[in-house]
């Protein structure tokens, strides 16, 4: 009983991690309706971005995330602006072969620069800690410091969204982008906006990979495919839907290998086509197509 | 010289050519009306002007200087507003976020605040925090004109403001517009409803297939003149 109790608590703490992966892709889906396929490797080029920091200056992880973010914030801005904004207003096809062109120019390129070495991001003995909940229950404080990030992020876009005028003017922009111009927001420049403010979520997400598990150029599209599952199970446009989204693949892949080791990812795969069959739109649709 | 005027203006979507030499003008404060069949250019006019259809760059110019085919989003920083048709209210926005949004991109002092556009609809101030999609109408449209005011500008461009809503309702609705020309505001105003048009406007032209084909003030234009034109009999 008590092992399944431990199952549950680790899968959704899991999930958090995943929650953080898909709350940038989230963001660019639910504004631009731009499904970024580079996003996995996005992640993977912000823990590089960190290691390198980390190496270079001889700083601790946090430290070289906060030098990392702002950098990352203007390459997210710099790619929104000279490239993805080219693609959009031609239909759905120029942004997927885009991106997809990208994500493989990605790979290749941190291949040449890295390695294929596997790296991680070493964080020191908090790596380790852990939270005595019971006797025989206990929870890993970098899994927890994971969940909370990932609450703190959603809660932050979420202020961001519903409570500033840039957040209007990204909600305005998301439902009608050619009356947006006539308010004098100019979509371009919000477009870009977005695509910074995504790419320092992507550096959270990338702070708490590297830190957790080891990563190599290769590993992006399998985490691009968790945070499209979690963003698709949530539903466009609410963040907290994807926050449950996280949540629920992973609690089916821990629960999952619990059952049997080897049907994990599967899990996971089958709670999204699940949710998919029940809820066509996700669980908690907020923008209008 | 006129505050806003436009000199052989064409227009064009894609190979097909919407307008053909447009020549009007507005004066500082007038109030003029566009009338005309449906297909007949209206839209495709004020499109041109608020920078939503790109045209060549001397055809319109506003306060002397040329504003054809700049971005809207810069001629709307310059004092042009725009009602556009169907309302078009963001969705996803409350009544009073999608107010505060006009002025997103022009932000200066003049008549028109929050609390003055909630005294000219008092209505939204009583539903300022419900969503857009749920207000009637009326009420939309209602805030589509307080989103356009809240900008202070100097030109106000409404497209078919009275469009599919109830006699009473156009009745306020064109009562608030008298308000707004009170504090100077010049308009233009595109409608379908050629009495309501000839009631309100100080000056009319009307449009057919693209060309203008008669204008003057309304008392000067006869009824017969005004169907030739309408309608090209």
């Amino acid at each position: 009983m008590l092992s399944w109790v431990d199952t549950i608590l680790q899968g959704a703490l899991l999930g958090g991690l995943y929650a953080l992966f898909a709350a940038g892709l989230s963001l660019i889906f639910g504004i631009m309706r731009l499904v970024n396929l580079a996003h996995g490797d996005l992640i993977v080029l912000a823990a590089f971005a960190i290691l390198s920091a980390m190496t270079a200056l001889g700083v601790g992880p946090v430290l070289a995330f906060l030098i990392a973010a702002p950098i990352l914030f203007c390459i997210g801005y710099a790619l929104q602006h000279f490239v993805l904004n080219r693609t959009l207003g031609r239909g759905v096809l120029p942004p997927l072969l885009v991106t997809f062109g990208l994500s493989i120019i990605l790979q290749n390129a941190l291949l040449e620069g890295f390695s294929a070495d596997s790296r991680r991001l070493s964080a020191g003995t908090i790596e380790t800690a852990s939270l005595a909940l019971l006797n025989d229950l206990a929870i890993g404080l970098m899994p927890l410091l994971t969940f909370a990030s990932a609450v703190a992020v959603i809660l932050a876009l979420n202020l961001l969204f519903y409570r500033t005028a840039v957040g209007r003017a990204f909600r305005a922009t998301s439902d009608d982008s050619e009356i947006a111009q006539l308010m004098g927001i100019d979509n371009r420049r919000i477009y870009s906006l977005a695509m910074g403010v995504a790419m320092v979520v992507v550096a959270i997400a990338a702070l708490y990979l590297g830190i957790r598990a080891n990563f190599d150029p290769t590993i992006g599209p399998a985490r691009l495919l968790y945070a499209f599952e979690a963003v698709i199970i949530g539903g466009l446009g609410s963040f907290w839907g994807t926050l449950v989204g996280g949540i629920i693949i992973g609690l089916a892949q821990t629960i999952g290998a619990k059952i049997n080791p080897e049907w994990q990812i599967l899990a996971g795969h089958i709670a999204f086509f699940i949710v998919l069959v029940i809820h066509p739109r996700g669980l908690f649709p907020r923008a209008i197509d | 010289m006129p505050l806003l005027a436009t000199h052989n203006l064409d227009a064009y979507y894609g190979d097909f050519q919407a307008l053909f030499g447009i020549e009007t003008y507005l004066e500082e404060g007038e109030t003029v009306a566009i009338i005309g069949a449906n297909g007949a250019g209206k839209s495709t006019f004020l499109k041109s002007i608020c920078g939503l259809l790109k045209v060549s760059n001397d055809c319109v110019v506003y306060a002397g200087h040329p504003i054809g085919g700049l971005r809207a989003t810069s001629i709307v920083r310059q004092g042009i507003a725009m009602i556009p048709e169907g309302r078009r209210l963001f969705p996803s926005l409350t009544v009073e976020e999608n107010l505060l949004i006009g002025r997103y991109g022009r932000n200066v002092a003049g008549p028109w605040t929050l609390e003055t556009i909630f005294a000219l609809f008092p209505i939204l101030k009583e539903r300022r925090s419900t969503p857009s999609t749920a207000l009637s109408g009326g009420q939309q449209q209602m805030v589509a004109i307080g989103r356009a005011l809240i900008s202070n500008p100097r030109v106000l461009l409404c497209d078919e403001i009275s469009l599919g809503l109830a006699p009473i309702v156009i009745r306020d609705i064109y009562q608030a517009l008298q308000k707004i020309r009170e504090t100077g505001t010049s308009v233009i105003l595109v409608e379908q409803d050629i009495v309501r048009a000839m009631q309100t406007a100080d000056r009319v032209y009307c449009f057919q297939e693209g060309r203008l084909s008669l204008s003057g003030k309304p008392n000067e234009l006869t009824r017969e003149r005004i169907q030739s034109a309408y309608f090209g009999t």
